[in-house]
């Protein structure tokens, strides 16, 4: 399941607006994962977590630059987030599962900001890229 | 058994209040199918589903994403018991369908998403975690009666 060129050249198109809002973004998406999937808080016992948490805007934005790196590399995802993937490996260990709420929180999270521009395309586009990205950032698990 | 709270009840039933079923429905199921193209395999006699405009045109999937909201309408008049609601419904799926019952959780999903897209900023954290909860107690209820 790779990106084709339209998908490519919608993820890129929407990541300019993305990024203009990219730390509210990125913490919105969290809160929304803390409150839809508590499960997800378990790794996160060293952070506070209540809404707007100077922790919660800091990784917020950690996560979205990420995305930015992936984005900027879209034809490369791999090679932008090696080291990512191996952090996440050997020393997070997030269990797979967790990829998927956490992508599915950011397409709520982005539809509910930018609804004119989130078409069934660009969700299908985006669903796609994000699989892409939790793919990388699993690879290495064993 | 899914219990909820009066607040996410309220959450949930105040926002279905305002959502237009048919067009919603419409756009919901034509969503799955776009973003997750191997369920059209539930719908070979739909006609034309060989592009994204193609299928959120498309009247039969308008049709029947009208319907599949209307059942959903339903589980909010039972979100008490969700498992009884869905009974017969879960013994269609499984033995005249024969629909994997993880094609649920994507359709909830996706149901999720385009209620984000319409009601924006109204669609807050707590707002989506009720609905996350009915989604999945829906998908569990139309399982349930599988074997």
């Amino acid at each position: 399941m790779s990106l084709t060129k339209a998908e490519r050249t919608i993820v890129v198109s929407m990541w300019g607006k993305i990024a203009t809002q990219a730390d509210v973004i990125g913490m919105e998406a969290l809160e929304r994962l803390f409150s839809s999937f508590p499960q997800t808080k378990t790794y996160f016992p060293h952070f506070d977590l209540h809404p707007g948490s100077a922790q919660l805007r800091a990784h917020g934005s950690k996560v979205l630059a990420a995305l930015g790196d992936a984005v900027k590399s879209i034809d490369n995802v791999a090679g932008a987030l090696s080291k990512l993937s191996e952090l996440h490996a050997y020393v997070l260990r997030v269990d797979p599962v967790n990829f998927k709420l956490l992508s599915h929180c950011l397409l709520v999270t982005v539809a509910s900001h930018f609804p004119a521009d989130f078409t069934a395309d660009a969700h299908a586009a985006w669903d796609k890229f994000l699989s892409t990205v939790s793919r990388v950032l699993t690879e290495k698990y064993r | 058994m899914v219990l909820f709270t009066a607040e996410e009840k309220a959450a949930v039933t105040s926002l279905w209040g305002k959502v237009n079923v048919e067009e919603a429905g419409g756009e919901v199921l034509g969503r799955l199918l776009v973003v997750y193209p191997w369920t059209q395999r539930f719908f070979d006699s739909f006609g034309n589903l060989s592009s994204p405009s193609a299928i959120m045109g498309n009247p039969k999937v308008k049709a029947h994403g009208k319907k599949v909201l209307t059942s959903f309408g339903d589980a909010i008049k039972n979100m008490d018991n969700l498992k009884g609601a869905f009974a017969k419904l879960s013994e269609l799926h499984c033995d005249k369908l024969h629909v994997d019952p993880e094609n649920f959780r994507l359709l909830g999903n996706v149901m999720v998403i385009v209620l984000a897209s319409h009601f924006g900023r109204d669609f807050t954290p707590d707002v989506q975690a009720a609905w996350q909860k009915l989604v999945a107690g829906v998908a569990n209820a139309l399982a349930h009666k599988y074997h």
